[in-house]
């Protein structure tokens, strides 16, 4: 590649509907790479379909969004997404798992997926279903498929929900060394609390739009 | 760099691997299918030159419905969890998923009409007139046919709502050159009356058109949203 | 614009009016069938009418796919739905016709019967645009059209060998038309072909405007600050 890529996400003028209903009412925004940053709002607030596109599982009706300099399509391999529902066969177990993901990224072999595994804190020899993980095993193993083929963007909508303290503030310390290591991570979550001392910045939306960006968890209620 | 073939490949297998840990499915859908057999026979109950006759449409129908069942149940695996937003999200081609689906139908398909078939020799007291043999070639077009399009329009389905029903609806009027084709051919070789010969063809040319048609369109169906 | 649709809608009745006294006055009677005969002016023109919709909405949703743009899905749907409309009158006057004159209801001949299968495939477009999600609908549609385009040479053949084995009658008959009553035809097929584009143009607007409203209720900021207002343009706002 002749240019390098560029070091930022933009969100360009987006625009998201759902015939009567917009879920992202024109969204325009730039996001530095290797930064954390975390994604808060109501319910309805357009997090969810934002996070969506961002990782091209959504076309916006208008707008566009690049990621270093490609649509989220192209930048397939760059990225990687989790969401509340685990993205996970329930009746094979975690490497089984992760090992057929894998194929999908050309990775072959097992030594990647026990490593990606271990690195959220589970055993790779469990052969136990996913099905009959716990929430916060569930949500570690699904990280584990989100990080497999070591992506630059990490697109997490809720990881932490339903998931014991414990579980949740090891993923918050994994995520914050992943982004140590030059990776820029998004996450949505209800509990910004965690988030505290480990994220960049609080993006605020509302109502399909970003209201707010701050770099504490203190704001002023934008009307 | 993974091929389509390696992620089609690892596809199937996964889905073989599911299907045999989770045996409920296939269980229902092969005691649906002996069940439209017996009904079937309840309703059209002919002599043996009738038989030869009607077996045809009767045998295919018969096919036609258990694959409805399913080519339902297999995409709907992908939505437990959204799964399927795994793979939209990664770079597999959507044609593996495809591929992966569609030939897993087929077989799918194939073993629930290897129960039917000899149930309906047996009910009707068939006996083929004509080369059985060319039996083969129908069968098996015949049944690419119905589940080419039929894992097509099960993966539009998934986007909308009564996703049961929406499979059928938009499957079979599209079918019906196809089941015609597959209908005729029986009854032909059955009754032993001539060749079916351009019937096979009408199959092939059908099975060319939707199987190009499915590749090229897959991919933009697996992204709408 | 706005004033040359009363204009078309005048000509339109006064064509209408005149192919109908054409119909059933002045074409000559056939010799055979008798006045019955007459219902083949309200036949064959619904059928040609609806088979150039038919193309059109193919033209439509392959545009459609290509380059995205919102106006061809709506002259897609809007095609449709028109389409199915005449589709029916053709399946509808094809048995009043066949009765009387045959003493069959229906018959599978061929261009009945691929007309039949046009039929079923655009209603199931019909009802999967009903059923989808609004985002991906355009989208769906679209490839439903192309592969519904795939089959029907696929079942006029299928239908066209089986009938050389297994004959029947054919409604309308075969052989040549009396020049008088290709005249009466064609007026004929013009004054339905106006008719169609004329209540796909008022259709067509009506989706447009349909279009934007949602558009303008999807963007109205619930807050009222009125921040998203300017962030939008509404679809489909011609120049006028």
């Amino acid at each position: 590649m002749a240019n390098p890529p560029i070091p930022v996400i933009t969100v360009n003028n987006v625009i998201k509907q759902f015939g009567r209903f917009a879920a992202l009412r024109g969204v325009t925004a730039e996001f530095d790479a290797g930064k954390f940053h975390a994604i808060l709002g109501e319910n309805g607030a357009g997090k969810t379909t934002l996070l969506r596109a961002l990782a091209g599982l959504a076309q916006p009706t208008r707008g566009e969004i690049s990621i270093f300099g490609k649509t989220p399509q192209q930048a397939c391999r760059e990225i990687g997404y989790m969401a509340h529902p685990s993205l996970l066969y329930d009746e094979m177990s975690g490497v089984e798992n992760l090992r057929y993901f894998g194929r999908l990224y050309g990775i072959v072999g097992d030594a990647r997926c026990e490593e990606a595994i271990r690195s959220v804190g589970l055993d790779p020899t469990l052969t136990r279903a996913v099905g009959q993980y716990s929430q916060g095993m569930r949500q570690r193993m699904s990280l584990a498929r989100a990080i497999l083929h070591d992506p630059r963007v990490l697109l997490l909508d809720e990881p932490f929900s339903n998931v014991d303290v414990h579980s949740a503030r090891a993923m918050v310390g994994l995520l914050k060394g992943m982004r140590d290591a030059g990776k820029t991570v998004f996450v949505i979550t209800h509990q910004a609390r965690l988030l505290e001392g480990a994220a960049d910045e609080f993006v605020w939306m509302q109502s399909g739009e970003i209201v707010d960006r701050t770099s504490s968890l203190n704001r002023e209620d934008v009307q | 760099m993974n091929s389509v073939w390696a992620v089609t490949v690892a596809t199937l297998v996964k889905d073989i691997r599911l299907e045999w840990r989770s045996k409920d499915a296939l269980n229902s859908m092969l005691f649906f299918s002996l069940l439209v057999v017996v009904i079937f026979s309840f309703s059209f109950d002919p002599t043996a030159e009738e038989s030869r006759e009607i077996a045809g449409g009767l045998v295919w129908v018969a096919f036609l419905f258990s694959a409805v069942v399913a080519l339902n149940q297999t995409w709907a695996r992908e939505l437990r969890n959204q799964v399927l937003d795994a793979y939209r999200v990664s770079p597999a081609p959507a044609n593996s998923l495809f591929l992966a689906k569609a030939v897993g139908n087929f077989f799918l398909v194939s073993l629930l009409e290897a129960v039917m078939a000899p149930l309906f020799i047996v009910f009707y007291n068939l006996r083929s007139l004509g080369p059985s043999w060319e039996l083969i070639p129908v069968a098996l077009l015949g049944t690419w046919a119905l589940v080419v399009n039929g894992t097509f329009f099960a993966a539009i389905s998934l986007r909308t709502r009564s996703r049961e029903i929406m499979l059928p609806l938009l499957l079979f009027p599209i079918s019906i050159p196809a089941v015609q084709s597959m209908v005729e051919a029986t009854r032909i070789i059955l009754a032993g009356d001539g060749t079916a010969r351009f019937w096979i063809i009408l199959l092939l040319t059908y099975d060319v058109v939707f199987t190009t048609a499915s590749l090229a369109l897959f991919q933009t169906v697996l992204h709408a949203e | 614009m706005k004033r040359l649709f009363p204009i078309l809608s005048v000509i339109t009745a006064a064509l209408l009016a005149y192919a109908l006294y054409e119909a059933l006055v002045v074409a000559p009677t056939e010799r055979t069938m008798g006045d019955v005969q007459r219902i083949f002016y309200y036949h064959v023109p619904s059928a040609w009418t609806a088979f150039l919709l038919f193309l059109v909405n193919l033209v439509a949703s392959v545009t459609y796919l290509v380059r995205r743009n919102p106006k061809a899905d709506a002259l897609a749907v809007v095609c449709a739905e028109v389409g199915v409309v005449f589709c029916t009158i053709v399946l509808v006057t094809g048995p009043i016709w066949a009765r009387p004159v045959w003493g069959i209801w229906w018959t599978w001949d061929v261009r009945l019967t691929t007309t039949l299968v046009l039929w079923l495939i655009y209603v199931s477009y019909l009802v999967l645009r009903r059923f989808s999600d609004s985002a991906q609908t355009p989208v769906l549609a679209a490839v439903l059209a192309i592969f519904g385009a795939l089959d029907v040479p696929l079942v006029y053949f299928s239908i066209w060998f089986f009938r050389t084995q297994h004959p029947q009658p054919v409604i309308g008959g075969g052989g040549s038309l009396d020049p008088r009553m290709a005249h009466v035809l064609l007026i004929n097929w013009l004054a339905f072909s106006c008719f169609a584009f004329l209540v796909c143009w008022s259709r067509y607007r009506l989706e447009l405007m349909q279009r934007e409203i949602e558009e303008a209720h999807a963007m109205e900021s619930l807050a009222g600050t009125g921040v998203a207002a300017k962030a939008s343009m509404p679809l489909g706002r011609s120049s006028r």
